[in-house]
């Protein structure tokens, strides 16, 4: 085995899937030892290429080599038998299963349960990933859960472990956490291919970069070489203006203002909201930050009026209590939403454009007269939106699911924009959007508190928390952080608020359950 | 060689409609192997079945006829499953129509007064109404499936019916037979062409579907039953109230379906029966589905099923086949449309064997 030849190889890999090339000649050079990136924004075909790797894909054409020799993988356990261990964003876990039974099922041989614990232990403890074997996997957070996946592939000793987007469920310390084994386990010699669309951590963590666009390999490079800018830039193949900041725009006018709501949870699975207050001024754009599950799409449900409460003071909007009000009612008080979910939640996807734009923006567009809709003014509405939001789109009578994710969002962000509500409240906001539409979308955000709309934000996206945010706030366990302006916050204090530590960081532990 | 099913990135809006064409095709088809079965030359059978009965001109008046009920009822439960509120009683809601339009004829005979058609239309739609808004309130109350209750809610229906003239509505002058008395002309629907049965309550169906079509396709309420039956979630976003959707398509499909059980009893048939309907309300549902839910395919639809029942009819004269070929026609083309509905989001791919092992 020697250092010049790459530990894997692939060459030339093409994959095309109904109506898409997503991987068109791609050649990728992982070495021994190495932390390499993947790079890319959604749709750019990094996907594809790790499950070609890991066999749960099959290429049109295309060679894959280990170590020099041609390599056939028909299945992820081909793939495991070479070495190759795979972390998946989404984990398999079973909630009711201990961590030991959890990572026995994984295996491809059945293990003796107690040896296996015995390793499990050796494991956790020699990669610095704290792991109670016998906890059951419903009482674990996110991170913990991570950990059980990255042992399982540990396990099997691999010599290229993938991961897949680890970072977007964890906080920044969970996180720093799990960059140091990762260098741990480079330093052993294994090889890491690291697939992320976060530069400043590629640039903390990886050597070496591939910079995926469109199915193909657009560049290779050092990411410690590199600036974020040019990074981002290289991964959209334009030139990217950073968003205009202005000066905190906030008025004295209180637009939202949500005082002592509490929610218990009707479902087992779901979070309790305890006392939650918040005021969000007109001109301010307020960040709410948190781990995903820590009671934001409960919020969200009541702010919207999703899920109405039966007191009217729970929630005011420009002065009228309206805790009690529907969805569209509160939209006659001049408030706009941008939910979470796009697909199915903020559009219907088997409807055009024009039928999205009616579905929020009837009302304060008036394109209802005695029940009946005006269909030409809906299109025009509908076509400002596409021309002022740069939506690319073939018209307006395309399907909202025909759009990619991050040209639909920016015609959903357009929609609610432009009816100048007094208050918008929006749901991670760039989630699964590519860069160039999240500059985008940033950049409308803030214009927008700068005409005095008061802007409520949740995300988990700490850097576009602490990008546009004039106040900041972190959910954790159904509370509400007291807000704090952007300048007094940094990373690492949110991150412990988001682990659900109070303000002194070391008065708490590892598992607060 | 492996067949191999691929969603598509769309649905196909060419397939939408076509799939009705390829499952009446397949109908035919397999129509004809039946009656190939059966010892009966298939060309000649199918020609009994669905050329002979509309080869005349009232025999065509007669397919207008029977697709009238059908036409109705299946506007009706349209709004509703577009909305995904699953009434399957419509069979029962036209039976409770004709009992309150029937009534009032009944307890108006002899009287010559033009108010008394009106009033029976008016009397089936609350009937059906009524009908309507039993599922509807448990529904919305206690979350009890429609389906369930609006289906079962049928037989009370068909039962009360036939307890009515059986009993209280019998004929007092008819020999005890179980019937009422012959409805007089003013509880009588027009006549549209001398010589036929064609009545006016075909022109009105026709009118509602206009009406139900400019409902669908511009209204706000259209819409609302559009995003609520496409998107419960981004309906719930925009503010439209399911329980109120779950209200108004059952009201309205209860109506409809009311009205056409007037339209039978003051049209046809003449007077109350233990049994008014051969089961429209059911196959109504076939009509809904087959229509693409939507009113002009509905129209369409409603013609085509209306044919079913008439060959039924002329086959069971001309080549002595049994009632049940009627059902047999009816199940078959919406067995055949459900399982080609797959194409419409799915298509067939066909692949080699050498790439399919080579994976």
């Amino acid at each position: 085995m020697t250092e010049t030849v790459p530990l894997l190889s692939m060459r030339a890999i093409c994959k095309r899937f109904p109506g898409v090339l997503a991987n068109s000649n791609v050649n990728l050079d992982v070495m021994h030892g190495s932390i390499h990136a993947l790079l890319g924004e959604n749709g750019a075909g990094k996907s594809t290429l790790v499950k070609i790797i890991y066999g749960v894909l099959h290429p049109d054409s295309g060679e894959m080599r280990w170590q020099g020799s041609p390599a056939r993988v028909s299945s992820p356990s081909d793939a495991r038998k070479l070495g190759v261990g795979m972390v998946f964003q989404h984990f398999s876990l079973f909630e009711a299963l201990t961590v030991t039974e959890n990572i026995a099922l994984g295996l491809d041989a059945a293990p003796d349960l107690q040896a296996l614990r015995t390793r499990i232990v050796q494991v956790a403890e020699d990669y610095g990933l704290p792991l109670d074997p016998d906890r059951h996997v419903y009482t674990l957070s996110v991170g913990e859960r991570q950990r059980i996946e990255i042992v399982r592939c540990l396990l099997q000793k691999p010599s290229l472990l993938i991961m897949d987007e680890p970072t977007s469920v964890l906080t920044p310390q969970e996180a720093e956490k799990l960059f140091a084994t990762l260098r741990r386990l480079a330093g052993e010699g294994c090889a890491v291919l690291y697939i992320s669309h976060k530069l400043y951590e590629i640039q903390a963590l990886c050597d070496t970069a591939t910079i995926m666009r469109g199915g193909e390999v657009v560049a290779a490079c050092d990411p410690r070489n590199e600036s974020a800018h040019s990074l981002a830039e290289l991964m959209i193949g334009e030139e990217l203006k950073p968003p205009v900041r202005r000066e905190s725009a906030a008025g004295d006018t209180v637009r939202l203002s949500v005082r002592g709501l509490n929610k218990p949870s009707l479902d087992q699975f779901g979070v309790s909201l305890h006392d939650v207050s918040l005021d969000v001024m007109a001109g301010e754009i307020v960040g709410i930050a948190g781990v995903a599950g820590n009671g934001q799409s409960e919020l969200l449900d009541v702010l919207s009026g999703e899920v109405p409460q039966a007191e009217a003071d729970t929630v005011v909007v420009c002065g009228t209590p309206c805790g009690h009000m529907s969805a569209g009612e509160r939209r006659s008080l001049s408030m706009a939403y941008v939910p979470e979910e796009r697909l199915g939640h903020g559009a219907v996807p088997d409807m055009s454009l024009i039928d999205n734009l009616l579905l929020s923006g009837y009302r304060t567009h008036k394109l209802v007269r005695n029940g009946v809709v005006d269909y030409d003014g809906a299109r025009t509405q509908a076509r400002k939106v596409v021309d002022s939001f740069d939506v690319r789109t073939p018209g307006v009578e395309a399907n909202a699911g025909s759009l990619s994710g991050g040209n639909l969002q920016k015609f959903i962000v357009g929609r609610e924009v432009c009816q100048t509500p007094q208050v918008l409240i929006v749901a991670q906001p760039t989630w699964g959007v590519d860069a160039g539409a999240a500059a985008a979308i940033h950049q409308a955000l803030i214009d927008l508190a700068g005409t005095g709309t008061a802007v409520l934000m949740i995300s988990q996206d700490l850097d576009e928390i602490l990008a546009i945010s004039d106040r900041v706030a972190v959910i954790s366990a159904g509370r509400l952080s007291s807000p704090r302006p952007r300048a007094e916050a940094n990373a690492g204090e949110l991150g412990l608020l988001m682990a659900g530590k109070r303000a002194e960081p070391a008065a708490a532990h590892e598992h607060a359950s | 060689m492996l067949l191999r099913l691929e969603s598509r990135r769309a649905p196909s809006v060419l397939l939408t409609w076509l799939t009705p064409v390829m499952a009446i095709a397949a109908t035919l088809v397999t129509g004809a192997i039946i009656f190939a079965a059966m010892g009966h030359a298939p060309g000649q059978a199918l020609y009994t079945f669905f050329i002979l009965p509309i080869n005349s001109g009232y025999g065509f008046t007669e397919l207008l006829v029977k697709a009238t009920p059908l036409a109705l009822i299946a506007l009706g439960l349209a709004i509703g499953f577009r909305s995904s509120v699953w009434n399957i009683g419509a069979e029962g809601q036209l039976t409770l129509g004709a009992v309150f339009g029937g009534g009032v004829a009944i307890f108006t005979h002899g009287s010559e007064s033009i108010f008394i058609l009106p009033l029976m239309m008016l009397a089936g739609v609350v009937g059906g109404m009524l009908w309507g808004a039993i599922p509807a309130y448990l529904k919305t109350r206690f979350n009890a499936n429609e389906i369930l209750v609006s289906l079962m809610l049928t037989y009370v229906a068909t039962l009360a019916l036939s307890a009515l003239v059986h009993g209280p509505w019998k004929d007092p002058g008819g020999y005890n037979f179980p019937e009422s008395v012959l409805f007089g002309d003013a509880a009588l629907l027009p006549i549209l062409v001398e010589g036929t049965r064609l009545h006016l309550g075909s022109l009105i169906a026709l009118l509602l579907l206009v009406a139900g079509w400019f409902v669908l396709a511009r209204t706000l309420l259209g819409f609302q039953v559009r995003v609520v039956g496409m998107a419960p979630m981004a309906a719930s976003y925009a503010g439209f109230q399911q329980k109120r959707m779950v209200w108004i398509a059952l009201l309205v499909s209860g109506a409809l379906a009311g009205l056409a059980g007037v339209f039978e009893i003051a049209g046809p048939i003449g007077q109350l029966l233990p049994v008014v309907s051969p089961g429209y309300g059911f196959t109504a549902i076939i009509v809904a589905f087959l229509g693409r839910l939507h009113p002009l395919g509905i129209l369409i639809a409603a013609l085509i099923l209306a044919l079913s029942y008439l060959g039924g009819e002329t086959a069971q004269i001309e080549m002595r086949l049994p009632q049940g070929i009627t059902g047999v026609f009816q199940g078959m083309i919406l067995f055949y449309l459900l399982a080609s509905d797959v194409l419409i989001r799915y298509r067939l791919r066909l692949l080699a064997p050498a790439a399919e092992s080579r994976s």
